[in-house]
């Protein structure tokens, strides 16, 4: 006699194949292409993360047109501060000097904004001014040239 | 500003002390509590009825069938709270067909499958198989064909085949014991492998989870055996309950044992995160902690349950004790379940501040929905036991 | 039905249902053999390639050169498309104030955009510093360890980022993250962070926050170049990184860094 097999096992083994296969297929259409390529994602992924487009353009691109503010920060404290940080995100103007959408910020809030007195900063790090005191009344642009401020206007 | 966010500009004005900007908003919500919950009950009924099954309880067989539909109509819909939850849920596939080897979220899917489909359908497909046989040549028309297609077409009932079934069965059984306890001890491991958040991350969290999960599951058994028995208008067996509640006292002392070492530890070694940790309890947990979880879930069981093991005069009391019992351990463990899940959230990874939770009514993290899943398996039970009542089942000569 | 009968019909049954066995059998294996050598990998562990021609980015923060503008946060959602709302942040700045009487006050006012107003007397004060935070695109990132499908990874220049199209939602690298830094957009439904303007590397820009920074408090470069200025500034202080004790192998480095600060 043969060795006996209980006919519901290989029935089951067939259900799982089927399962297990079909899976296997759907897996196989399902897993994006480019997925473990260099690591457990989708290596096209760091395309899409390279892919926005920026809106700050990076001080180099302004120094192209404007090269005399260039140089006059070059010879004062604000020399280190990038254009964009006061006149915002530059890139549209860049591309198309008709986009004006520059920001030219004046006034004692704006200036104020790093020099105001707060016991968080380090002395060497800013020259802190104290708002209530300091010529109060008066816009700072009024003396300080803000590409060189100790070059005071009269 | 806008509405869209005036909630949690509402959360923002309630948060005390300094939390990181990112976390005003608690990520993960009531269904990640209603979770583990529902994992926790399958997992626990399923302890309960291999006890019957290789330990040779056999006083427990009336509760076997239905340890066993209960275990699977909660597990049929476990990860649907999981689901819901997802911000992309036409996303979830990505689980299966990339699984991100270390992360303790993306293995469960397949500890899920594991459970489902090798252990609890195998084990009541065998069960039932012999009876849906029977079944199948006993109805006609549409019935006839649902037993028929159930058996998958094995019509074979020979003493032989059905011999077979109960080895497989067995086996089976024996290989569903470590199953459920990984099944949940898994789930413990998602939120205790997460270092960063110190409310969560100890060793004790899995077999913590695994404990109250056993605790819930058997109140659970408890009282679906008391309500299916006074729907079918039967009298509920006593010793049934007797020895139930005896399991149940046992593996609740276990437990609290369990929980209160961890919390002994936390208090003793008293790392960096332990000042917040103790603001945590005292303050914003400390009705679902001590009240909900502490008191009514586990201590009063407790004693109650000591009680009824030398009270034994009016069956009236008795039966209407146990039952309360049941839900008030249910209860406890649903509490435990908040205060791990929103508990962890609540305090800063900072650990200078709190945020704070309300649920919502509506929505798909809200109230209803949690409600809803929890409802849910109740109909899939009342269904199976429909279609696989355990009381019309071919009776079989006892096992060798 | 009686034995008898069925016994002839049961043969051919087992016969035809055994041709079928076998193809299936056939047709599972070579499913499995294929799909095992088009993806083995990506079931284990990847190991990270570590090509050495690109550079491997690490951070400097120099916390006594922080003045607390904001400028940096403000630039990042600027930069990035971030929600202007204040619960949405890639880099935020804390004020740390040290009273005498040992307690410790942090505020970070959206995120310290609109600057920061000190409201501790003078007198008070023990010490008071500013804490810019941002992802520290750690080595042995917490977030992507507990990402279940891959959609947020370290990169092979060593900046952790996110799959947009891949993400779930399902928020566990948000809770895995020590630092706080991660949230789900509010638009996009998926994960968000720094991404240390990977776009903007990869065009040869600063980060928005770094171009940004007036004070040149945040320094970015390549931990592999050992003549960079980076490196060379890690060799001169004393940098050190948030949850040392939490093993993320973070990359970024703070100088000046206080105790307080977590």
């Amino acid at each position: 006699m043969k060795f006996y097999v209980p006919p519901q096992i290989p029935r089951l083994a067939l259900a799982f194949a089927i399962f297990i296969t079909l899976f296997l297929v759907l897996r196989h259409f399902l897993v994006p292409d480019t997925f473990g390529k260099y690591g457990h994602y989708r290596a096209a992924s760091l395309i899409d993360n390279a892919q926005p487009e920026i809106h700050y353009a990076g001080q180099q691109a302004c120094f192209k047109c404007h090269q005399d503010i260039e140089d006059k920060k070059a010879q004062d404290v604000h020399s280190e501060i990038h254009c964009e940080t006061c006149h915002g995100p530059g890139e549209k103007h860049v591309v198309s000097s008709k986009v004006e959408d520059i920001l030219k910020p004046s006034g004692r809030e704006f200036c104020g904004s790093c020099h105001i007195i707060n016991a968080g900063k380090q002395k060497s790090a800013i020259n802190q001014i104290d708002l209530n005191k300091h010529n109060v009344g008066k816009n700072c642009i009024e003396c300080h040239n803000p590409h060189q401020p100790w070059e005071m206007k009269k | 500003m806008d509405p869209h966010y005036q909630h949690l500009y509402d959360i923002l004005a309630h948060s005390q002390g300094y939390i990181f900007p990112n976390e005003i908003e608690l990520q993960w919500g009531i269904l990640i509590v209603v979770y583990p919950f529902i994992t926790g009950l399958v997992a626990g009924a399923f302890i309960l009825a291999s006890l019957e099954r290789v330990f040779k309880v056999r006083i427990l067989q009336p509760t076997y069938q239905i340890a066993l539909l209960t275990a699977l109509s909660f597990l049929l819909v476990a990860t649907m709270p999981l689901i819901s939850h997802l911000s992309q849920p036409q996303r979830a596939y990505e689980i299966m067909i990339t699984p991100h080897s270390s992360s303790a979220m993306a293995i469960f899917g397949f500890v899920y499958l594991w459970y489902l489909m090798v252990v609890l359908l195998l084990e009541i497909w065998f069960d039932y198989r012999h009876s849906m046989v029977v079944w199948a040549n006993e109805k006609k028309g549409i019935m006839k064909w649902v037993y028929r297609i159930l058996t998958l077409g094995v019509s074979d009932i020979s003493p032989r085949t059905v011999r077979w079934d109960r080895k497989m069965g067995y086996i089976i059984t024996v290989v569903g014991i470590p199953s459920a306890f990984i099944l949940h001890g898994y789930v413990g491991f998602i939120f205790g492998s997460i270092k960063a958040n110190p409310w969560w991350s100890t060793p004790l969290m899995p077999i913590i989870f695994l404990f109250s999960a056993m605790v819930s599951g058997i109140a659970l058994v408890m009282i679906v055996y008391m309500v299916i028995t006074y729907f079918r208008k039967k009298v509920i067996d006593l010793d049934v309950l007797d020895s139930i509640g005896k399991y149940l006292f046992f593996v609740l002392i276990l437990d609290f044992t369990l929980e209160g070492l961890d919390q002994i530890h936390r208090i003793y070694v008293a790392e960096e995160s332990f000042e917040i940790i103790k603001l945590l309890v005292s303050g914003k947990l400390y009705l679902t902690l001590f009240i909900a979880q502490g008191l009514v879930g586990t201590i009063i069981p407790l004693i109650t349950l000591v009680f009824l093991q030398f009270y034994k005069h009016k069956i009236r009391v008795r039966k209407t004790m146990y039952f309360i019992v049941s839900i008030l351990v249910l209860i406890g463990v649903y509490s435990m379940r908040w205060n791990v899940v929103i508990g962890g959230q609540l305090f800063s990874k900072s650990f200078s501040g709190f945020t704070s939770f309300k649920v919502g009514l509506i929505g798909l993290d809200g109230t209803l929905m949690a409600a809803f899943w929890l409802i849910l398996p109740i109909g899939i039970l009342a269904f199976l036991l429909w279609l696989l009542p355990p009381w019309r089942m071919v009776k079989e000569e006892e096992e060798i | 039905m009686s034995q008898s009968t069925s016994a002839m019909g049961n043969e051919k049954i087992k016969t035809s249902r055994r041709k079928f066995l076998k193809t299936a059998t056939v047709l599972a294996g070579a499913a499995i053999g294929y799909s095992w050598l088009k993806s083995s990998q990506i079931l284990l562990f990847a190991a990270e390639p570590k090509d050495e021609s690109l550079p491997w980015y690490g951070i400097v923060i120099d916390i006594q050169k922080c003045i607390g503008c904001g400028n940096c946060a403000k630039a990042c959602k600027n930069e990035n498309d971030v929600p202007a709302e204040p619960f949405f942040f890639r880099t935020w700045i804390e004020q740390y104030t040290v009273k005498n009487d040992g307690s410790v006050n942090i505020v970070s006012p959206n995120g310290g955009i609109d600057g920061f107003k000190q409201t501790v007397p003078d007198e008070d004060i023990f010490k008071s510093f500013f804490v810019p935070k941002m992802c520290n695109h750690c080595a042995k990132s917490p977030c992507v360890q507990v990402c279940p499908v891959g959609a947020t990874y370290v990169s092979p220049e060593g900046v952790a980022l996110i799959d947009e199209k891949y993400c779930i939602g399902c928020r566990y690298c948000v809770q895995a993250c020590p630092y706080g830094c991660r949230f789900i957009h509010p638009v996009k439904k998926v994960a968000n962070k720094c991404t240390l303007c990977y776009h903007r590397l990869k065009k040869g820009l600063a980060p928005a926050c770094m171009e940004t920074c007036p004070t040149g408090a945040r320094m970015y470069g390549n931990l592999r170049d050992k003549n960079s200025d980076l490196v060379k500034f890690l060799k001169e202080h004393t940098t050190q990184v948030l949850r040392p004790n939490l093993n993320t192998g973070s990359k970024l480095f703070y100088n000046a860094l206080s105790s307080e600060v977590r």
